[in-house]
């Protein structure tokens, strides 16, 4: 075996039929990840691994394994890991190892999947291209001058590139949808409130949601499965939700479903045509699976970046006060203790997390705080308001996933603005709090495009049901980058 | 809004980051361009709009409240940063002064 099998769903029928053993996959993933030619790993934890894969090895003997055991999966290095490093891509947490685990960490391991180790991401989550890491650019194995997409770049890599089967990202303005839009993986974003966030470093807590990348629409719901639920440790949660299976309505297909055609999603500007038409031809592909398209309007859509770059920001500014320089992490030393606040924090953050910084405590700021951040809430009211009205008249919304194809390396991170209108058509589902996936629809220019399906709050299965129509009805999902990592 | 510099010194000195000369010059222009696109909300009338906080309709998460183990000291502590461990503590500055 040279290359994992093309699905959790293949290879936990492998590790059934004892033609593939748990330390078999992890030694591949191992390889191949350690031969990773696109700086997508931050840490390999080869150890950690092979004793999860023996132990995944015995209770498959055993019998009643679920269907996560023995599969190779990577974590994004904004989610805690109990003995692991854990940086969240930024130098003023090099070399900090957590006591405890993250509860999404902990609910995998009691399925017996197996951790390869933690995947490299813009600093704190902050980019959309994965240029923000303090670790160095990921690169896009489609094309190595271009960007895979951001915050989640090492995690959506190391599906791409076949170097695990899933993986877990953070989704905040689309961290997980773009790079797998810009990387041709299947990624999603689950409803607010679904997934604990205990244990996984905060960015902006009104819109941080964790989520899995993978191969196939099933897969990802398989993991969904496994880290859904309440957790007592996080007070941020959906009391009450039933954790229902998933999967069920897979295979029902799209025949007289209502799906939506945001028409303002279509006419934003900096919108590839080679984007439009591989969408386009998307939704054709559902209406003739029997779909019935409507077009409906967002008009506050423009508007959504400009809330999101008030409300982010400022939350983070908030959120990042933690890292000082007293209990952990780097201490560049001054003479007075605000003296060594100012120097630990100015070198420790990177230029973006500086930028966010100082616009959130500015946006919060005496005098401000009515005019940037209030304001940004009302006009979140809004469009949340417009998302649930068009939520009455359709099942799903369906949209590209970002305006481009992966861009090259370089082209805008001295442009912030320009970097932030990547995620104009994903963020507006953060600050409506609803789930999201991007699925591969073909590609342009040799690279893949993403299509977004869009669902109303808690109707993941509404959701995985018109993308694993479109799954079956198309070969997108099976094509690969061709400069693979081994 | 195009900011100046001040603007930028003084939300850095509030956010506790020590900024270079030059980082203050590159941070008011990129700043002053997100202001900008970020002022078109004025346009969107929220006279009888309340704020959103959170898009979750709960409040108030009550749990039992019992005893159950959390860190050890070690543990607390095995992160401190360079020079930032004193034993038993972590060390920090002196923050009161004597009065002269």
């Amino acid at each position: 075996m040279t290359e994992l099998p093309r699905s959790i769903r293949e290879a936990a029928e492998l590790l059934r039929t004892r033609k593939a053993s748990a330390v078999e996959l992890a030694d591949l993933a191992l390889a191949r990840s350690h031969a990773d030619r696109h700086n997508a790993w931050l840490h390999l934890s080869d150890d950690h691994a092979g004793a999860q894969a023996r132990a995944a090895d015995a209770r498959l003997a055993a019998g009643d394994a679920p269907l996560l055991t023995g599969i190779p999966w990577a974590c994004k290095d904004i989610i805690g890991t109990k003995g692991i490093p854990t940086t969240a891509g930024s130098r003023i947490l090099e070399g900090y190892i957590p006591a405890y685990s993250a509860t999404v960490v902990d609910r995998l391991d009691a399925q017996g999947a197996v951790m390869i180790g933690k995947t490299n991401l813009d600093e704190f989550a902050m980019g959309s291209s994965n240029e923000n890491s303090a670790f160095g650019p990921v690169k896009n194995p489609w094309r190595a001058d271009r960007v895979p997409g951001g915050s989640s770049g090492g995690s959506a890599v190391a599906v791409a590139a076949g170097e695990v089967l899933f993986s877990l990202g953070t989704d905040t303005g689309g961290s997980i949808r773009q790079p797998a839009a810009l990387t041709g993986a299947v990624g999603m974003k689950p409803t607010y409130g679904r997934v604990p966030r205990w244990g996984v470093v905060a960015f902006a807590s009104s819109l941080d949601q964790v989520g899995p990348f993978a191969n196939t629409v099933e897969d990802v719901a398989i993991v969904c499965e496994a880290i859904f639920g309440k957790d007592p440790q996080d007070a941020t949660m959906v009391t009450d939700f039933p954790n229902d299976d998933l999967r069920r309505d897979l295979d029902k297909g799209v025949k007289g479903m209502r799906l939506g055609v945001p028409k303002e999603y279509f006419s934003v500007k900096g919108m590839e045509p080679g984007v439009e038409r591989a969408v386009r031809d998307a939704l054709k592909v559902l209406e003739k699976e029997g779909a019935k398209l409507e077009e409906v309007s967002l008009s506050l859509t423009d508007h959504g970046l400009a809330v999101y770059y008030i409300i982010q920001p400022a939350e983070a500014s908030s959120n990042l006060a933690r890292y000082d320089g007293i209990r952990y992490g780097l201490r560049v030393e001054g003479p007075s203790l605000l003296e060594t606040y100012r120097r630990t924090r100015g070198k420790g953050f990177g230029p973006e997390v500086k930028r966010r910084m100082i616009l959130g405590t500015y946006a919060l700021s005496a005098g401000y705080y009515d005019a940037y951040y209030v304001k940004a809430q009302k006009v979140r009211t809004l469009i949340k308001d417009e998302y649930d009205r068009v939520f009455e008249k359709v099942d799903a919304l369906v949209t590209p996933t970002s305006p481009t194809v992966a861009f090259p390396i370089g082209a805008k991170v001295n442009d912030p603005l320009s970097m932030y209108l990547n995620d104009i058509f994903t963020l507006p589902v953060n600050i409506s709090g609803l789930p999201g996936i991007s699925v591969p629809c073909g590609l342009s220019e040799g690279l893949p495009v993403g299509l977004q399906i869009i669902a109303n709050s808690y109707q993941e299965r509404t959701m995985f049901r018109v993308a694993a129509a479109y799954e079956r009805a198309t070969p997108h999902h099976l094509e690969r980058p061709k400069e693979k990592a081994a | 809004m195009a900011i100046d510099r001040s603007v930028v010194e003084k939300a850095a000195g509030l956010a506790r980051i020590a900024l270079t000369p030059e980082e203050v010059e590159r941070f008011t222009g990129q700043l002053s361009v997100v202001l900008t696109a970020v002022e078109r909300l004025k346009d969107v009338d929220t006279e009888k709009v309340s704020p959103t906080a959170s898009v979750l309709p709960v409040s108030n998460v009550m749990r039992e409240d019992e005893i159950r183990p959390g860190l050890t000291r070690e543990e607390a502590l095995a992160n401190a940063p360079k020079g930032g461990r004193d034993g038993e503590f972590f060390r920090v500055q002196q923050v009161l002064e004597e009065r002269p």
